[in-house]
């Protein structure tokens, strides 16, 4: 058998008020008009696909370690690069990343998080677990079009081994049809959408039924045994049609998270399924379907680990801990929606020397640094004589992770002098209670939380963007977390 | 202990080009006008220098790598001449340079040049600069005010001092600075300022207001300097001779290390105390005359007015508010407008402090001059962020004080 043994989500802090979308575009589209209501995810400037896996990832791994991980598998259709692994620096970030460790994405289709997970839990079957399943999607559309009120941003993450972990898989079913609902054509941004009836009817209505019909048939389950159906879909009708014409009762339709975060396309079906689990007892049927030029199916059922598989924060603690952004201004500038005005700082040439940046890899997208074995002192990043002027040891340091650590602000400034897409440039100097510290940027920011002594929390986030040549960086961030942790710090 | 450099090398002449927005003006013009002050002064030719010292720091906005443009710009006759970077302390590195070479006895009469030409840059502001490679790849997106606001926080929570008694002190620098300034024909900014102004003015990193921050200017400042022997032999009497020159550079231990709480200057306490022993100065406060100190921000000179031993460790507010470095005040600091007010152009700022302290040591600072020309002097030049930095403290004053 094999399992799902731990599970986790990430949801981006801000979230869009479809009202202020709606009050910006009605007068060129009056149908928005309907669409104003409640919110979307949305990420941060420094946000993209990568970081939302990785902080999905990170979610569900919580303690786990990150030595014993076989493979990293990463879904998603908005990845930042279109040659360059993303699962690979998502596997770096969770100081996954070596010799014992496979990496995969999948990509091309909105179905590709639900196909991705069958492969990866086939091999697991197969002896190549644990395989930690991540995916994530920041998505653009059009100003004014439906999708920028429909789509969200966020990700999702499984921890998948054999044995039947927090949720056995029962089985899964796939179906393939060259269904173009829409497309995303070479080189351009947005995708190009049929007619929603037509997708709803021809499309989710025909070809999604059979095979969830199919993978309960095969697993010996009825329909009406299943708790929680999944089905990623912000049309209306589809997911209460599809359970209908498959005999599942109206009841475990699941929400489709339209309300506070929006479809986050390839990622959805696990959001969904991480939130079902974050809710499931033991016993209960998960059906997650996934759709994009056919259908997948998958059928877990929760075992009496259920409650050990969930994660520090999750889907549902990500969704109650998001802020309401008004600023449509805001959302337009950080999607690259509409040129702003930059200041000449912003032109500085940001090259990666990627000589430097593979030397430094375990730093800058692990968050490693060292500790001293002479003294014991922690400093990152790390460096050949030791940094406590009572010890001065050389070639003392062995690898040390800093990226569960909590921190507190020791220093810190607004700056509205410096580049940055988002001013004020919040950053300070934050010290770690186990012992180190670093001069950070700070992301996330709650200005109330800005004090000396106030809480934070590292995370992965994409520190500048190479306009000249596409390249992304990305480093850790501080993210003011209040009182609560700076106690522990 | 090293004995020292204290009388061994005294200044032969000095210079100083008009500081601020330079538009008429290459770099190289600006040498020149500082240079050609400095000789005037000396009373002597170029055949006489045997080595010169170029200090700047952003020579990519202008003259370029190596100490050629020096060489070229003043037609010196082929003498050694090196280019010395040190961040805002350069110029005190260029200074340094020339200094020991006279005591050295490698040369008799050596010339310290410092020069900045910021304003082509197009915009306001230090210019941008990669922060070297690896750096470049993790470390924070920081800019010079947004690094030393960062002190305002740490001091702040340290002595238990709200935001606004942290301004009300930073503004009374700020708005003493503007005055003195005011009496300077060659500051950048010559405007006198209120303290309401100051208050009001728009947050450039919180919490420095744009009257925090000192004026990024282009301008050029030279030293001469010879051994007190030489100067004599020249015809010079009233003699300013170099009692110390001390140097602290960080190790990391700021930035790295768990130890400093971000509320001073490690750098500045070690050079100060070093530049003491050297000069034999034991208890400056009473014996300090003059201190030119590196005031880029307010808050830098709030607490390096700490750092340097001059107030005692919290008492720097009151002792600001009290008016203690006013121009009429016992120790004046920035008598001239400082970086703040003369401006700050950054290879040029350490010598322009020693400027001013030869200036006034000789009694020939004009409309700012202290009735009591001052006997001990002291330039403090920093270059860097609180958190790693180079600090520079001379100390100056009359030859055998």
């Amino acid at each position: 058998m094999v399992g799902i043994v731990r599970f986790g989500g990430y949801i981006p802090r801000l979230r869009l008020s479809r009202r202020v979308v709606v009050e910006a575009n009605a007068w060129g589209n009056p149908a928005l008009k309907s669409m104003g209501k409640s919110e979307r995810s949305m990420c941060g400037w420094d946000e993209d696909a990568i970081t939302l896996g990785a902080a999905a990832a990170r979610d569900c791994l919580g303690d786990a370690d990150p030595a014993a991980i076989r493979g990293i598998y990463f879904a998603s259709t908005s990845a930042p690069f279109e040659d360059r692994q993303s699962a690979g620096v998502i596997a770096e970030a969770l100081r996954a990343a070596g010799p014992d460790c496979a990496a995969l994405d999948v990509a091309q289709s909105q179905r590709a998080g639900t196909s991705g997970l069958i492969a990866a839990l086939s091999a697991v079957a197969g002896g190549a677990g644990p395989i930690v399943y991540v995916a994530a999607d920041r998505r653009v559309a059009p100003a004014a079009s439906m999708q920028e009120l429909a789509f969200g941003d966020g990700a999702a993450a499984l921890l998948l081994d054999a044995g039947d972990g927090a949720a056995k898989l029962l089985g899964s079913k796939s179906s393939t049809v060259d269904f173009v609902d829409h497309y995303r054509g070479e080189n351009r941004r947005f995708d190009y959408g049929w007619e929603e009836r037509w997708v709803r009817n021809e499309g989710f209505l025909k070809i999604v039924p059979p095979v969830v019909k199919a993978v309960l048939d095969e697993a010996g389950v009825a329909p009406s045994a299943v708790t929680h159906f999944c089905m990623p879909c912000t049309l209306r009708g589809v997911a209460a049609g599809v359970a209908k014409q498959a005999g599942i009762p109206e009841a475990a339709v699941q929400d489709n998270l339209h309300d506070g975060c929006g479809d986050t396309g390839t990622a959805h079906a696990l959001v969904m399924l991480v939130h079902a689990l974050e809710r499931a007892k033991p016993g209960d049927i998960l059906l997650v379907a996934g759709f994009g030029q056919g259908c997948d199916a998958l059928l877990f059922q929760a075992t009496d680990k259920v409650a050990e598989g969930r994660s520090a924060v999750g889907v549902a603690g990500h969704l109650a801990r998001g802020t309401v952004e008004t600023n449509y201004q805001k959302f337009l500038a950080f999607n690259g929606m509409v040129e702003m005005e930059k200041s000449p700082r912003s032109e500085a040439d940001r090259q990666t020397k990627h000589t430097a940046a593979y030397r430094h890899r375990d730093m800058l997208l692990g968050f490693v640094g060292g500790r001293c074995t002479s003294c014991g002192t922690l400093q990152i990043p790390k460096s050949r004589i030791c940094v406590n002027p009572n010890c001065r040891a050389v070639d003392s340091q062995e690898d040390h992770p800093f990226q569960s650590y909590p921190g507190r602000i020791v220093t810190w400034s607004a700056d509205y002098l410096t580049y940055t897409p988002e001013p004020p440039a919040y950053y300070g100097m934050v010290q770690f209670a186990e012992g180190g510290r670093l001069m950070a940027d700070f992301t996330d920011v709650d200005p109330a939380l800005m004090q000396v002594g106030g809480g934070v929390e590292m995370v992965l986030r994409v520190k500048d963007r190479d306009p000249n040549r596409g390249f992304v960086r990305y480093f850790w961030k501080a993210k003011p977390v209040g009182d609560a942790a700076a106690a522990k710090a | 202990m090293p004995k020292g450099i204290k009388d061994k090398v005294v200044i032969l002449g000095m210079g100083c080009s008009r500081f601020g927005e330079r538009w008429d003006a290459d770099a190289e013009d600006l040498m020149v006008e500082a240079y050609l002050e400095a000789m005037g002064d000396a009373g002597i030719e170029s055949s006489q220098l045997d080595a010169a010292w170029l200090s700047t720091c952003y020579e990519e906005q202008h003259v370029g790598k190596s100490a050629i443009p020096l060489s070229t710009a003043l037609r010196l006759p082929n003498i050694p001449v090196t280019r010395v970077e040190n961040l805002c302390a350069s110029g005190s590195e260029a200074f340094r340079g020339a200094v020991y070479a006279v005591a050295s006895g490698a040369a008799d009469i050596a010339l310290a040049l410092g020069v900045e030409k910021l304003k082509d840059a197009g915009y306001g502001g230090l210019p941008y600069r990669t922060k070297g490679t690896v750096n470049d790849l993790y470390q924070a997106n920081i800019s010079a005010p947004g690094a030393f606001a960062q002190i305002a926080s740490a001091y702040g929570a340290r002595f238990g001092l709200d935001r606004g008694e942290i301004k009300r002190a930073m503004a009374h620098i700020s708005v003493k600075s503007h005055d003195n300034g005011s009496k300077n024909p060659k500051a950048h900014l010559r405007n006198k300022i209120t303290e309401d102004a100051v208050l009001n003015a728009g947050i450039v990193a919180e919490p420095l207001g744009l009257y925090d921050c000192c004026g990024v200017s282009d301008g050029a400042a030279c030293a001469i300097v010879t051994t007190p022997e030489i100067a004599k032999s020249l015809g010079k009497k009233d003699l300013v001779a170099v009692k110390a020159l001390q140097l602290s550079a960080s190790n990391g231990l700021e930035s790295q290390h768990n130890s400093w709480d971000g509320s001073h200057f490690v750098t500045t306490r070690i050079a100060a105390k070093r530049a003491y022993d050297e000069a034999g100065i034991a208890n400056p406060r009473e014996q300090l005359s003059l201190i030119e100190v590196h005031d880029c921000f307010s808050i830098t000179e709030l607490v390096t007015m700490e750092d340097l031993f001059i107030s005692a460790e919290g008492e720097a507010v009151k002792d600001v508010l009290d008016g203690f470095y006013d121009s009429d005040g016992k120790v004046p600091c920035q008598i001239d407008g400082g970086l703040k007010c003369f401006g700050h152009p950054i290879g040029a700022s350490g010598l322009r402090m020693m400027y001013e302290q030869y200036l006034q040591m000789l009694g020939r600072a004009g409309d700012r001059q202290r009735k009591e020309p001052p006997v001990l002097g002291l330039t403090h030049n920093l270059g860097g962020h609180p958190h790693s930095n180079v600090c520079s403290i001379a100390i100056v004053g009359r030859y055998g004080a």
